[in-house]
Protein backbone atom coordinates (compact mmCIF):
# COMPACT_ATOMS: atom_id res chain seq x y z
CA UNK A 1 0.00 0.00 0.00
CA UNK A 2 1.09 3.32 -0.74
CA UNK A 3 2.35 5.84 1.81
CA UNK A 4 -0.92 7.75 2.92
CA UNK A 5 1.43 10.65 4.48
CA UNK A 6 1.47 13.44 2.05
CA UNK A 7 4.73 14.50 0.95
CA UNK A 8 5.98 17.89 0.41
CA UNK A 9 7.44 18.21 -3.76
CA UNK A 10 9.80 20.61 -4.94
CA UNK A 11 10.51 21.52 -8.37
CA UNK A 12 13.78 23.21 -9.28
CA UNK A 13 15.11 24.04 -13.17
CA UNK A 14 14.29 25.57 -16.54
CA UNK A 15 10.97 24.30 -18.31
CA UNK A 16 11.68 24.49 -22.67
CA UNK A 17 9.97 23.58 -25.45
CA UNK A 18 11.39 22.91 -28.53
CA UNK A 19 11.33 26.46 -30.07
CA UNK A 20 11.15 28.56 -26.92
CA UNK A 21 11.95 29.15 -23.34
CA UNK A 22 8.69 28.72 -20.94
CA UNK A 23 9.94 29.50 -17.87
CA UNK A 24 13.66 30.10 -16.87
CA UNK A 25 14.33 28.83 -13.77
CA UNK A 26 11.46 27.96 -12.03
CA UNK A 27 11.65 27.05 -7.81
CA UNK A 28 8.27 25.87 -6.67
CA UNK A 29 7.73 24.56 -3.35
CA UNK A 30 4.47 22.61 -2.90
CA UNK A 31 4.18 21.93 1.29
CA UNK A 32 1.99 19.06 2.24
CA UNK A 33 -1.08 19.60 4.02
CA UNK A 34 -1.86 22.43 2.30
CA UNK A 35 -2.96 24.21 -1.42
CA UNK A 36 -0.43 25.50 -3.19
CA UNK A 37 -1.42 27.45 -6.69
CA UNK A 38 0.20 28.29 -9.86
CA UNK A 39 -1.49 31.60 -10.98
CA UNK A 40 -0.96 32.70 -14.28
CA UNK A 41 -2.44 33.71 -17.33
CA UNK A 42 -4.14 31.40 -19.78
CA UNK A 43 -1.85 29.71 -22.16
CA UNK A 44 1.73 30.09 -20.35
CA UNK A 45 1.89 26.48 -19.41
CA UNK A 46 0.58 25.95 -15.87
CA UNK A 47 -1.18 22.47 -16.58
CA UNK A 48 2.20 21.07 -18.85
CA UNK A 49 3.56 21.99 -15.16
CA UNK A 50 0.75 19.94 -13.14
CA UNK A 51 1.71 17.04 -16.40
CA UNK A 52 5.43 16.75 -15.89
CA UNK A 53 4.75 16.48 -11.70
CA UNK A 54 1.97 13.99 -13.02
CA UNK A 55 4.76 12.27 -15.27
CA UNK A 56 2.68 12.53 -17.96
CA UNK A 57 4.22 12.99 -21.76
CA UNK A 58 4.65 16.57 -22.65
CA UNK A 59 5.49 18.51 -25.66
CA UNK A 60 8.36 19.96 -22.83
CA UNK A 61 11.80 19.15 -21.55
CA UNK A 62 12.34 19.87 -18.05
CA UNK A 63 16.40 20.78 -16.90
CA UNK A 64 16.33 20.06 -13.22
CA UNK A 65 14.47 18.00 -10.82
CA UNK A 66 11.23 17.35 -9.51
CA UNK A 67 11.59 15.84 -5.86
CA UNK A 68 9.58 14.90 -2.97
CA UNK A 69 10.79 14.99 0.84
CA UNK A 70 10.45 11.64 1.16
CA UNK A 71 12.53 10.43 -1.43
CA UNK A 72 9.70 8.18 -3.01
CA UNK A 73 8.32 8.52 -7.02
CA UNK A 74 5.68 10.84 -6.86
CA UNK A 75 3.74 10.18 -10.25
CA UNK A 76 2.40 6.81 -8.84
CA UNK A 77 0.64 8.50 -5.88
CA UNK A 78 -0.75 11.38 -7.57
CA UNK A 79 -4.82 11.74 -8.63
CA UNK A 80 -5.74 14.77 -11.53
CA UNK A 81 -8.64 16.62 -11.33
CA UNK A 82 -9.27 18.72 -14.60
CA UNK A 83 -11.97 21.67 -16.12
CA UNK A 84 -13.24 18.80 -18.60
CA UNK A 85 -14.72 16.14 -15.80
CA UNK A 86 -12.72 13.56 -17.65
CA UNK A 87 -15.61 11.27 -16.73
CA UNK A 88 -16.26 7.89 -19.00
CA UNK A 89 -19.56 8.49 -20.95
CA UNK A 90 -20.39 5.05 -21.30
CA UNK A 91 -20.09 4.27 -17.12
CA UNK A 92 -22.75 5.47 -14.52
CA UNK A 93 -21.64 7.76 -11.97
CA UNK A 94 -20.68 4.80 -9.87
CA UNK A 95 -18.57 2.62 -12.10
CA UNK A 96 -16.46 5.75 -13.04
CA UNK A 97 -16.20 6.44 -9.15
CA UNK A 98 -14.05 3.02 -8.97
CA UNK A 99 -12.60 3.50 -12.75
CA UNK A 100 -9.10 3.73 -10.85
CA UNK A 101 -9.48 0.24 -9.18
CA UNK A 102 -10.92 -1.26 -12.56
CA UNK A 103 -8.11 0.19 -14.03
CA UNK A 104 -5.91 -1.32 -11.46
CA UNK A 105 -7.48 -4.49 -11.20
CA UNK A 106 -7.67 -4.24 -7.37
CA UNK A 107 -10.75 -4.96 -5.06
CA UNK A 108 -12.47 -1.85 -3.45
CA UNK A 109 -14.60 -2.07 -0.74
CA UNK A 110 -18.10 -0.94 -1.86
CA UNK A 111 -19.68 0.28 1.61
CA UNK A 112 -16.00 2.97 1.06
CA UNK A 113 -17.33 3.71 -2.65
CA UNK A 114 -20.92 4.31 -1.63
CA UNK A 115 -19.68 7.14 1.50
CA UNK A 116 -18.00 8.46 -0.93
CA UNK A 117 -20.66 8.87 -3.64
CA UNK A 118 -22.83 9.66 -0.40
CA UNK A 119 -20.63 12.71 0.90
CA UNK A 120 -20.10 14.24 -2.92
CA UNK A 121 -24.54 14.41 -2.79
CA UNK A 122 -24.68 11.77 -5.77
CA UNK A 123 -26.53 8.92 -4.04
CA UNK A 124 -29.58 9.84 -6.20
CA UNK A 125 -27.39 10.01 -9.50
CA UNK A 126 -25.30 6.94 -9.14
CA UNK A 127 -26.71 4.73 -11.44
CA UNK A 128 -26.84 7.70 -13.67
CA UNK A 129 -24.79 8.21 -17.12
CA UNK A 130 -22.64 11.35 -17.55
CA UNK A 131 -24.58 12.74 -19.93
CA UNK A 132 -27.58 12.97 -17.56
CA UNK A 133 -25.88 14.77 -15.23
CA UNK A 134 -25.55 18.65 -14.81
CA UNK A 135 -22.16 20.49 -15.12
CA UNK A 136 -22.09 20.26 -11.34
CA UNK A 137 -23.07 16.75 -10.87
CA UNK A 138 -20.34 16.03 -13.20
CA UNK A 139 -17.71 17.86 -11.38
CA UNK A 140 -18.86 15.99 -8.18
CA UNK A 141 -18.67 12.76 -9.45
CA UNK A 142 -14.83 13.97 -10.61
CA UNK A 143 -14.38 14.63 -6.93
CA UNK A 144 -15.78 11.59 -6.03
CA UNK A 145 -13.30 9.24 -8.55
CA UNK A 146 -10.18 11.35 -6.66
CA UNK A 147 -11.12 10.51 -3.50
CA UNK A 148 -12.09 7.26 -4.39
CA UNK A 149 -8.34 6.81 -5.31
CA UNK A 150 -7.28 8.46 -1.99
CA UNK A 151 -3.54 9.39 -3.07
CA UNK A 152 -1.65 11.97 -1.09
CA UNK A 153 -0.79 14.29 -3.75
CA UNK A 154 -3.76 16.11 -6.22
CA UNK A 155 -3.29 17.98 -8.66
CA UNK A 156 -6.06 20.21 -9.47
CA UNK A 157 -6.49 21.53 -13.02
CA UNK A 158 -9.24 24.86 -13.02
CA UNK A 159 -11.43 22.16 -11.92
CA UNK A 160 -14.45 25.07 -10.78
CA UNK A 161 -13.85 26.73 -14.50
CA UNK A 162 -16.56 25.30 -16.40
CA UNK A 163 -18.63 26.13 -13.51
CA UNK A 164 -21.80 29.20 -12.41
CA UNK A 165 -21.31 30.81 -9.40
CA UNK A 166 -23.93 29.05 -7.36
CA UNK A 167 -22.51 25.60 -8.07
CA UNK A 168 -19.02 27.04 -7.79
CA UNK A 169 -19.53 28.32 -3.94
CA UNK A 170 -20.35 24.70 -3.28
CA UNK A 171 -17.87 22.89 -5.46
CA UNK A 172 -14.71 24.89 -3.46
CA UNK A 173 -16.20 24.36 -0.59
CA UNK A 174 -16.83 20.75 -0.74
CA UNK A 175 -13.18 19.60 -2.16
CA UNK A 176 -11.85 21.98 0.19
CA UNK A 177 -13.10 20.18 3.29
CA UNK A 178 -12.53 16.89 1.60
CA UNK A 179 -9.06 16.99 0.41
CA UNK A 180 -7.91 18.09 3.84
CA UNK A 181 -4.39 16.35 5.08
CA UNK A 182 -3.56 16.04 1.15
CA UNK A 183 -0.66 17.96 -0.49
CA UNK A 184 -3.03 19.95 -3.39
CA UNK A 185 -1.27 22.06 -6.24
CA UNK A 186 -3.92 23.95 -7.47
CA UNK A 187 -4.25 25.46 -11.16
CA UNK A 188 -6.22 28.77 -11.85
CA UNK A 189 -6.48 31.64 -13.86
CA UNK A 190 -8.56 33.44 -10.90
CA UNK A 191 -7.31 35.43 -8.36
CA UNK A 192 -10.18 34.96 -6.43
CA UNK A 193 -9.91 31.42 -5.84
CA UNK A 194 -5.98 31.32 -5.05
CA UNK A 195 -6.64 33.93 -2.35
CA UNK A 196 -9.62 32.02 -0.42
CA UNK A 197 -7.81 28.63 -1.21
CA UNK A 198 -4.69 28.67 -0.82
CA UNK A 199 -1.13 29.04 1.65
CA UNK A 200 1.39 29.59 -0.93
CA UNK A 201 0.75 31.00 -4.24
CA UNK A 202 2.99 31.07 -7.49
CA UNK A 203 2.91 33.66 -9.84
CA UNK A 204 3.96 32.14 -13.23
CA UNK A 205 5.29 34.11 -15.94
CA UNK A 206 8.00 34.43 -19.16
CA UNK A 207 10.23 35.88 -17.65
CA UNK A 208 10.19 35.28 -13.90
CA UNK A 209 7.98 32.86 -11.45
CA UNK A 210 7.40 34.68 -8.28
CA UNK A 211 6.26 33.38 -4.89
CA UNK A 212 3.50 35.53 -3.60
CA UNK A 213 2.21 36.57 -0.28
CA UNK A 214 -0.95 34.81 0.67
CA UNK A 215 -3.42 35.32 3.60
CA UNK A 216 -2.69 33.42 7.30
CA UNK A 217 -4.35 30.01 8.09
CA UNK A 218 -7.42 28.94 8.24
CA UNK A 219 -8.57 28.27 5.30
CA UNK A 220 -11.12 28.20 3.15
CA UNK A 221 -11.87 32.27 3.59
CA UNK A 222 -15.51 33.08 2.72
CA UNK A 223 -16.40 34.39 -0.52
CA UNK A 224 -17.06 37.74 0.76
CA UNK A 225 -13.50 38.48 3.30
CA UNK A 226 -12.30 41.80 2.72
CA UNK A 227 -8.35 40.48 2.80
CA UNK A 228 -9.60 38.28 0.01
CA UNK A 229 -10.93 40.76 -2.15
CA UNK A 230 -7.67 43.43 -1.10
CA UNK A 231 -5.33 40.01 -2.14
CA UNK A 232 -7.16 39.48 -4.88
CA UNK A 233 -6.13 42.78 -6.63
CA UNK A 234 -3.16 42.66 -5.82
CA UNK A 235 -2.80 39.46 -7.48
CA UNK A 236 -4.92 40.64 -10.34
CA UNK A 237 -2.17 43.32 -11.54
CA UNK A 238 1.01 40.91 -10.85
CA UNK A 239 -0.65 38.10 -13.23
CA UNK A 240 -1.15 41.43 -15.75
CA UNK A 241 2.75 42.90 -15.47
CA UNK A 242 4.02 39.03 -15.43
CA UNK A 243 2.40 38.62 -18.97
CA UNK A 244 3.45 41.69 -20.52
CA UNK B 1 -43.12 4.86 -39.17
CA UNK B 2 -42.95 8.26 -41.13
CA UNK B 3 -39.58 6.96 -42.80
CA UNK B 4 -41.56 3.56 -43.71
CA UNK B 5 -44.53 5.20 -45.39
CA UNK B 6 -41.97 7.72 -47.53
CA UNK B 7 -40.43 4.55 -48.61
CA UNK B 8 -43.46 2.74 -49.25
CA UNK B 9 -44.24 5.58 -51.25
CA UNK B 10 -41.31 6.35 -53.27
CA UNK B 11 -40.97 2.63 -54.75
CA UNK B 12 -44.74 2.77 -55.76
CA UNK B 13 -44.04 5.69 -57.79
CA UNK B 14 -41.24 4.04 -58.90
CA UNK B 15 -43.13 0.98 -59.84
CA UNK B 16 -45.83 2.99 -61.65
CA UNK B 17 -43.86 5.32 -63.75
CA UNK B 18 -41.47 1.81 -64.85
CA UNK B 19 -45.04 0.22 -65.75
CA UNK B 20 -45.73 3.90 -67.60
CA UNK B 21 -42.80 3.62 -69.32
CA UNK B 22 -43.19 0.01 -70.69
CA UNK B 23 -46.40 0.62 -72.08
CA UNK B 24 -45.32 3.61 -73.70
CA UNK B 25 -41.83 2.95 -75.33
CA UNK B 26 -42.94 -1.06 -75.46
CA UNK B 27 -39.82 -2.75 -75.53
CA UNK B 28 -39.67 -6.64 -76.10
CA UNK B 29 -40.19 -8.26 -72.68
CA UNK B 30 -37.11 -9.39 -72.20
CA UNK B 31 -35.42 -6.19 -72.89
CA UNK B 32 -37.20 -4.73 -69.76
CA UNK B 33 -40.44 -6.57 -68.54
CA UNK B 34 -43.33 -4.72 -66.66
CA UNK B 35 -43.09 -4.63 -62.99
CA UNK B 36 -46.31 -6.86 -62.86
CA UNK B 37 -45.03 -9.65 -65.17
CA UNK B 38 -41.69 -9.71 -62.52
CA UNK B 39 -44.59 -10.15 -59.38
CA UNK B 40 -46.43 -12.79 -61.69
CA UNK B 41 -42.77 -14.27 -62.29
CA UNK B 42 -41.69 -13.93 -58.97
CA UNK B 43 -45.43 -15.76 -57.70
CA UNK B 44 -44.47 -18.79 -60.37
CA UNK B 45 -40.70 -19.48 -59.38
CA UNK B 46 -41.26 -18.61 -55.41
CA UNK B 47 -40.18 -22.02 -54.69
CA UNK B 48 -37.35 -21.98 -57.16
CA UNK B 49 -36.35 -18.53 -55.12
CA UNK B 50 -36.85 -19.73 -51.93
CA UNK B 51 -34.80 -22.34 -52.55
CA UNK B 52 -31.90 -20.65 -53.98
CA UNK B 53 -32.45 -17.78 -51.29
CA UNK B 54 -31.53 -19.77 -48.61
CA UNK B 55 -28.27 -20.55 -50.04
CA UNK B 56 -27.36 -17.07 -50.46
CA UNK B 57 -28.33 -16.41 -47.47
CA UNK B 58 -25.98 -19.09 -45.24
CA UNK B 59 -23.31 -18.05 -47.47
CA UNK B 60 -23.88 -14.21 -46.06
CA UNK B 61 -24.46 -15.60 -42.54
CA UNK B 62 -21.04 -17.78 -42.37
CA UNK B 63 -19.43 -15.21 -44.17
CA UNK B 64 -20.61 -12.58 -42.25
CA UNK B 65 -19.61 -13.97 -38.76
CA UNK B 66 -16.14 -15.08 -39.59
CA UNK B 67 -15.83 -11.69 -41.40
CA UNK B 68 -16.21 -9.61 -38.82
CA UNK B 69 -14.30 -12.03 -35.88
CA UNK B 70 -11.38 -11.92 -37.99
CA UNK B 71 -10.99 -8.25 -38.70
CA UNK B 72 -11.88 -7.91 -35.11
CA UNK B 73 -9.08 -9.94 -34.12
CA UNK B 74 -6.70 -8.38 -36.64
CA UNK B 75 -7.68 -4.59 -35.28
CA UNK B 76 -6.99 -5.66 -32.09
CA UNK B 77 -3.26 -6.88 -32.95
CA UNK B 78 -2.46 -3.79 -34.94
CA UNK B 79 -3.54 -1.95 -31.61
CA UNK B 80 -1.52 -3.85 -29.35
CA UNK B 81 1.57 -4.95 -30.95
CA UNK B 82 3.02 -1.91 -33.17
CA UNK B 83 5.27 -4.36 -35.22
CA UNK B 84 2.04 -5.88 -36.02
CA UNK B 85 0.82 -2.50 -37.17
CA UNK B 86 4.21 -1.49 -39.17
CA UNK B 87 4.06 -4.73 -41.20
CA UNK B 88 0.40 -6.04 -41.90
CA UNK B 89 -1.20 -1.75 -42.62
CA UNK B 90 0.53 -1.41 -45.65
CA UNK B 91 -0.27 -5.32 -46.79
CA UNK B 92 -4.00 -4.54 -45.74
CA UNK B 93 -3.78 -1.25 -47.61
CA UNK B 94 -2.10 -3.04 -50.81
CA UNK B 95 -4.72 -6.37 -50.91
CA UNK B 96 -7.48 -3.52 -50.89
CA UNK B 97 -5.87 -2.29 -54.51
CA UNK B 98 -7.11 -5.63 -55.74
CA UNK B 99 -10.62 -6.05 -57.09
CA UNK B 100 -12.37 -9.03 -55.23
CA UNK B 101 -13.82 -9.58 -58.56
CA UNK B 102 -10.80 -10.23 -59.82
CA UNK B 103 -9.81 -13.09 -57.01
CA UNK B 104 -13.07 -14.64 -57.32
CA UNK B 105 -12.60 -17.08 -60.48
CA UNK B 106 -9.19 -18.12 -58.68
CA UNK B 107 -11.54 -18.56 -55.27
CA UNK B 108 -13.31 -21.09 -57.22
CA UNK B 109 -10.34 -22.62 -59.21
CA UNK B 110 -9.24 -23.16 -55.23
CA UNK B 111 -12.13 -23.54 -53.56
CA UNK B 112 -14.39 -25.29 -55.68
CA UNK B 113 -17.78 -24.37 -57.13
CA UNK B 114 -19.28 -25.44 -53.64
CA UNK B 115 -20.30 -22.78 -50.67
CA UNK B 116 -16.50 -22.35 -49.36
CA UNK B 117 -15.18 -20.44 -52.59
CA UNK B 118 -18.91 -17.89 -51.50
CA UNK B 119 -18.04 -17.74 -47.78
CA UNK B 120 -14.71 -16.89 -48.86
CA UNK B 121 -15.31 -13.97 -51.15
CA UNK B 122 -17.99 -12.71 -48.43
CA UNK B 123 -15.47 -12.74 -46.18
CA UNK B 124 -12.71 -11.24 -48.05
CA UNK B 125 -15.14 -8.30 -48.91
CA UNK B 126 -15.76 -7.26 -45.23
CA UNK B 127 -12.74 -8.26 -43.53
CA UNK B 128 -11.28 -4.55 -44.61
CA UNK B 129 -14.02 -2.30 -44.00
CA UNK B 130 -14.32 -3.89 -40.00
CA UNK B 131 -11.06 -4.05 -39.36
CA UNK B 132 -10.34 -0.02 -40.22
CA UNK B 133 -13.51 0.98 -38.78
CA UNK B 134 -12.35 -1.27 -35.54
CA UNK B 135 -8.78 0.04 -35.36
CA UNK B 136 -9.73 3.60 -36.00
CA UNK B 137 -11.82 3.35 -32.75
CA UNK B 138 -9.29 1.83 -31.33
CA UNK B 139 -6.58 4.51 -31.96
CA UNK B 140 -8.39 7.45 -31.89
CA UNK B 141 -9.55 6.75 -27.67
CA UNK B 142 -9.16 10.49 -26.29
CA UNK B 143 -5.72 11.15 -25.02
CA UNK B 144 -7.09 12.58 -22.28
CA UNK B 145 -8.66 9.23 -21.07
CA UNK B 146 -5.59 7.54 -21.65
CA UNK B 147 -3.69 10.39 -19.65
CA UNK B 148 -5.96 10.01 -16.28
CA UNK B 149 -5.60 6.20 -16.48
CA UNK B 150 -1.52 6.73 -16.71
CA UNK B 151 -2.19 8.95 -13.53
CA UNK B 152 -4.26 5.54 -12.18
CA UNK B 153 -1.53 3.23 -13.15
CA UNK B 154 -3.90 1.20 -14.75
CA UNK B 155 -2.25 -1.65 -17.30
CA UNK B 156 -2.14 -2.00 -20.97
CA UNK B 157 -4.27 -4.90 -20.76
CA UNK B 158 -7.08 -2.96 -18.34
CA UNK B 159 -7.12 0.00 -20.62
CA UNK B 160 -7.55 -1.50 -23.60
CA UNK B 161 -10.35 -3.22 -22.15
CA UNK B 162 -12.14 -0.82 -20.15
CA UNK B 163 -11.33 2.50 -22.51
CA UNK B 164 -10.06 1.46 -25.77
CA UNK B 165 -12.63 -1.58 -26.91
CA UNK B 166 -15.76 0.32 -25.30
CA UNK B 167 -14.70 3.49 -27.13
CA UNK B 168 -14.19 2.16 -30.36
CA UNK B 169 -17.68 0.66 -30.28
CA UNK B 170 -19.40 3.28 -32.41
CA UNK B 171 -17.23 2.71 -34.95
CA UNK B 172 -17.05 -0.89 -34.86
CA UNK B 173 -21.10 -0.81 -35.52
CA UNK B 174 -20.52 1.52 -38.34
CA UNK B 175 -17.84 -0.95 -39.75
CA UNK B 176 -19.86 -3.93 -38.86
CA UNK B 177 -23.23 -2.30 -40.49
CA UNK B 178 -21.19 -1.80 -43.40
CA UNK B 179 -20.41 -5.74 -43.60
CA UNK B 180 -23.71 -6.25 -43.95
CA UNK B 181 -24.87 -4.47 -47.27
CA UNK B 182 -20.63 -5.51 -48.58
CA UNK B 183 -21.61 -9.65 -47.79
CA UNK B 184 -24.12 -10.03 -49.84
CA UNK B 185 -22.27 -8.30 -52.59
CA UNK B 186 -19.38 -10.98 -51.92
CA UNK B 187 -21.31 -14.11 -51.78
CA UNK B 188 -23.40 -13.22 -55.18
CA UNK B 189 -20.03 -12.13 -57.23
CA UNK B 190 -18.82 -15.53 -55.83
CA UNK B 191 -21.90 -17.61 -57.55
CA UNK B 192 -21.75 -15.67 -60.43
CA UNK B 193 -18.47 -16.60 -61.14
CA UNK B 194 -18.53 -20.09 -60.20
CA UNK B 195 -21.67 -22.51 -58.89
CA UNK B 196 -24.48 -24.07 -59.14
CA UNK B 197 -27.26 -22.63 -56.31
CA UNK B 198 -27.67 -19.23 -54.71
CA UNK B 199 -29.72 -16.04 -56.07
CA UNK B 200 -26.38 -14.97 -58.08
CA UNK B 201 -26.45 -18.76 -60.33
CA UNK B 202 -30.33 -18.16 -61.02
CA UNK B 203 -29.67 -14.39 -62.10
CA UNK B 204 -27.19 -15.78 -64.55
CA UNK B 205 -29.42 -18.79 -65.39
CA UNK B 206 -32.47 -16.63 -65.72
CA UNK B 207 -30.23 -14.04 -67.91
CA UNK B 208 -29.14 -16.98 -70.10
CA UNK B 209 -32.35 -18.04 -71.02
CA UNK B 210 -33.96 -14.64 -71.39
CA UNK B 211 -36.06 -15.14 -68.96
CA UNK B 212 -35.83 -11.54 -67.57
CA UNK B 213 -38.63 -10.98 -65.60
CA UNK B 214 -37.23 -13.77 -63.61
CA UNK B 215 -34.16 -12.46 -63.24
CA UNK B 216 -35.25 -9.14 -62.19
CA UNK B 217 -37.17 -10.86 -59.29
CA UNK B 218 -34.46 -12.72 -57.77
CA UNK B 219 -32.91 -9.39 -57.94
CA UNK B 220 -35.70 -7.68 -55.70
CA UNK B 221 -35.22 -10.45 -53.42
CA UNK B 222 -31.55 -9.87 -53.36
CA UNK B 223 -32.28 -6.38 -52.22
CA UNK B 224 -34.91 -7.21 -50.02
CA UNK B 225 -32.83 -9.70 -48.31
CA UNK B 226 -29.89 -7.43 -47.95
CA UNK B 227 -31.84 -4.62 -46.67
CA UNK B 228 -33.50 -6.89 -43.77
CA UNK B 229 -30.01 -8.19 -42.98
CA UNK B 230 -28.79 -4.43 -42.26
CA UNK B 231 -32.11 -3.79 -40.70
CA UNK B 232 -32.05 -6.56 -38.44
CA UNK B 233 -27.93 -6.48 -37.38
CA UNK B 234 -28.78 -2.22 -36.49
CA UNK B 235 -31.27 -2.89 -34.54
CA UNK B 236 -29.11 -5.96 -32.46
CA UNK B 237 -26.46 -3.69 -32.29
CA UNK B 238 -28.64 -0.82 -31.17
CA UNK B 239 -30.03 -2.67 -28.21
CA UNK B 240 -27.24 -4.71 -27.16
CA UNK B 241 -24.51 -2.01 -26.91
CA UNK B 242 -27.09 1.45 -26.37
CA UNK B 243 -25.14 2.59 -23.56
CA UNK B 244 -21.58 2.95 -25.75
CA UNK B 245 -23.63 4.42 -28.72
CA UNK B 246 -26.01 6.92 -26.99
CA UNK B 247 -23.46 9.03 -25.41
Amino acid sequence: MMSSISPSIELIGSVRSESEVLFGDLRLAVRANQWTCLLGASGIGKSTILRLIAGLPTHVKLDGSIKSNDHLPISNRVSYMAQNDLLIPWATVSANVSLGNKLRGEKFSPEKKLKIIEKVGLMDHKKKYPFQLSGGQRQRAALARTLMENTPIVLLDEPFGSLDSNTREEMIDLTFESLKGKTVLFVTHDPHEAARLCESIYILGRQKTTSNRSLKPPFPKTYSDKLVFDLQYSLLEKIKSNRS
Amino acid sequence: MKAIIYIVCTFLSIFFFWELAVRLANPPPYILPTPYSVLVAFKENSQLIYEHSIVTIVEVLIGLTIGIILGMITALTLEIFVTARLILRPLLIFSQSIPVFAIAPLLTLWLGYGILSKVVMAILIIYFPVTSAFHDGLSQTPKRYLDLAKTMRGTNRRNLLYLKIPHSIPSLCSGIKLASVYAPIGAVIGEWVGSSQGLGYLMILANGRVKTDLMFASLFTLGILSITLFGLISYLLQISLSKYLKA
